[in-house]
């Protein structure tokens, strides 16, 4: 069964260009950048066109650009860096619809004396900046707020919150994983000090990822013993895959257009159609601005779990805010932060999009999730009640 | 994804007895779409009203508990209410041929459902559980899902769990906001602990069957728990004579230490069982 695979914010298909790329590294180019001799000399040049391509995509400057292992470590040494630098301040405030790949830090800090202020949303899933203006002082270290939410797609009024931390004095993080590649960022305009990509999310490989570090920013680095990355990331560098980011990079910027365009397009169609074929829906974060790629659908009575599985039998990758799915048992922390009433918040599915998808992969969700969500709810104690009305 | 049986995948994909009775002789629902899965089990007696006829459901929930209610309304047909209220969760799990840990409070639900079911028809008060979400009998433990202490005390001893993180997959308890994850140890060690106050005292004369049933005993209750509280484990092999042999697993597996636990599994079997027993380490 060929897959149709609309779940690119978990994952994306590296771009077989990204991959070409990439391939001399391992076996014949896999001299180490660091070395004196040319072997490894020419690996350092490829690095340094890497660095330069990612820079280009952000608005940066290759030297604020620091290659990791993934977004989560972006994240977490970007948190680590502020609270080292800046080791009187105690205060840290992020949101409540995070990544855990912050979230978790920012909690597990309280736990040593940190104070942490978690800024709602609203249904919508959205900021209220008034809020995050009253919770900044002078002991705030660093505020991090995502870019984009992986579940729902919202984006966040970043650059108004950066603008507003900075004339605090203190630090701004973003995690841009999801949104670096789907809508134009331009550091060089920006008043963001830290920003977290990751290589999978933009079809580069998994385990490379990137923190941007804007030049004059005090920074402590996470792992220390060497002087890679020029002393802000030890570790021989990962070579081919920081090449296929570079690649990746500059191939998103190529596609940007596409993504405002046709993925756009073809997410609104698909939100339109299933909204019209499958009562009782609600689209999560449909009233604000939202990433091209996402769709966050609430079905009313059915658990995500079954939709996944059916859709999965169809050859249909998506995946879900049910708690069934994943380890935990609430339903999603970003859906429950934006009030989701529980009715669909165990029903909600995101189908996330990239450049490789096609007409005919949207046309076959709209011809199989009607009759699915239809037949779980004929099961359902609930769904029938509702039916019978 | 879910490491889920075929058969558990079979009864989801192509669940039995899905619906309404409209004429039921008894009627059991349990859960909330607030905890995200509830159950609604229909139960037809025969004429003399013995036996169960026939067993419809419908399920709100993951794959797993639309296969557990699958499976339920095929195992109580053609059983009395008497034998319907001898099936155990775990039977329902082994019907489909195990479900992942994670998902074994499904199996509990169904199990719920025919106890309040078969106790509506019978006119006697339906036994509280967990997933009714309403204040029942003892002190509520966990707020986001309204279970209390005597509800996870009974599904702790009767499944043998050991572990915070096993309550939670058998009865969601402690799986949201975790708050009561500390309180849950203490039920767990209350639990060991009143097992251990019902342990028989040593008989004075053994037989060799009763020697063995004692040997296994000692190490279920009284062994094995000490050593997951390292992380640790360990398996019995063989009983020859007084001779029991064991393997270690886990963090004992290959631990430097694993000849004094040998020695530490000895003391107490000696202690518990008989005086001549021996235990010897095996690979296995």
């Amino acid at each position: 069964m060929k897959e149709i695979y609309l779940d690119n914010n978990a994952t994306t298909r590296v771009d077989e260009r990204v991959f070409e790329e990439m391939r001399p590294y391992f076996c014949e180019l896999y001299g180490n950048p660091s070395s004196m001799h040319f072997f490894g000399g020419q690996v350092q040049k490829k690095v340094d066109e890497a660095r330069s391509r990612v820079a280009a995509l952000l608005g940066a400057l290759p030297d604020e650009i620091v290659f990791t292992a993934c977004g989560t470590e972006s994240d977490n040494a970007a948190i680590r860096s502020a609270l080292e630098v800046f080791p009187e301040k105690r205060h840290i405030i992020t949101s409540r619809v995070e990544h855990p790949a912050v979230l978790t830090q920012c909690r597990n800090l309280t736990k040593r004396g940190y104070r942490v202020t978690e800024l709602n949303v609203d249904g919508n899933g959205q900021l209220d900046l008034k809020e995050l203006e009253a919770a900044l002082d002078d002991d705030t270290v660093i505020v991090s707020l995502m870019y984009a939410n992986n579940e729902t797609g919202v984006i966040f009024p970043i650059e108004e919150a950066a603008k507003m931390v900075k004339a605090k004095g203190a630090l701004f993080h973003t995690d841009a994983v999801q949104a670096v590649g789907k809508i134009p960022l331009n550091m060089a305009e920006s008043a963001i000090d830290l920003l977290s990509l990751s290589g999978h999310k933009l079809h580069a490989p998994k385990g490379v990822g990137v923190l941007y570090v804007r030049r004059g920013t005090p920074f402590r680095p996470l792992l220390v013993g060497g002087h890679q990355e020029r002393g802000r990331r030890a570790g021989t560098e990962n070579t081919a895959s920081i090449i296929a980011m570079g690649k990746a990079c500059e191939l998103a910027h190529l596609h940007m257009p596409e993504e405002a365009g046709r993925v756009r397009e073809m997410r609104d169609r698909l939100e339109r159609e299933l909204t019209a074929l499958i009562p009782n829906t609600r689209i999560n974060g449909g009233g604000t601005n939202r990433l091209p790629n996402t769709l966050s659908i609430a079905m009313e009575f059915v658990e995500g779990e079954g939709i996944l599985l059916l859709l999965s039998e169809k050859g249909i990758c998506a995946s879900s805010g049910s708690a069934c799915t994943s380890g935990s048992l609430e339903p999603s922390h970003v859906l429950r932060a934006m009030g989701v009433p529980f009715t669909c918040a165990h029903g909600s599915i995101r189908f996330s999009l990239s450049r490789f998808t096609t007409d005919a992969e949207i046309d076959a969700v709209i011809r199989e999730l009607p009759p699915i969500i239809s037949r779980l709810r004929q099961m359902s104690p609930f769904g029938r009640e509702f039916l019978n009305k | 994804m879910w490491d889920y049986t075929d058969k558990v995948k079979e009864h989801f994909l192509n669940p039995r007895n899905v619906g309404e009775i409209t004429d039921a002789d008894a009627v059991g629902e349990v859960g909330s779409l607030a905890c995200g899965d509830a159950l609604k089990l229909f139960i037809k007696l025969d004429e003399k009203k013995e036996r169960i006829v026939d067993a419809r459901f419908q399920t709100f929930g993951c794959g797993s508990a639309i296969a557990s209610s699958s499976a339920l309304t095929e195992m109580v047909k053609g059983k009395t209410l008497d034998e319907a209220l001898q099936i155990s969760n775990q039977e329902i799990a082994d019907f489909l041929g195990g479900l992942p840990e994670e998902k074994m409070h499904c199996s509990v639900m169904g199990q719920e459902a025919l106890e309040v079911a078969i106790a509506k028809y019978r006119g006697v008060e339906a036994p509280k559980h967990g997933h009714d979400h309403v204040e029942t009998e003892g002190e509520i433990v966990c707020k986001c899902f309204g279970l209390t202490d005597i509800f996870l005390k009974k599904v702790i001893a009767s499944n043998k769990l050991h572990t915070a993180e096993q309550v939670t997959h058998f009865t969601k308890a402690g799986g949201a906001c975790g708050g009561c994850i500390p309180k849950i140890k203490e039920l767990i060690a209350e639990v060991m602990g009143e097992e251990k106050k019902a342990a028989p005292e040593r008989p004075t004369k053994l037989t060799n069957l009763k020697k063995m049933q004692l040997i296994q005993e000692t190490l279920e209750n009284e062994i094995r728990p000490q050593l997951w509280a390292d992380g640790g484990d360990l398996e019995l092999i063989d009983i020859d004579g007084a001779n029991v042999q064991v393997a270690f697993r886990k963090a004992c597996a290959g631990c430097a230490s694993s000849g004094n636990t040998a020695k530490f599994v000895e003391q107490k079997l000696r202690e518990m069982v008989s005086p001549d027993i021996t235990v010897q380490e095996v690979q296995g």
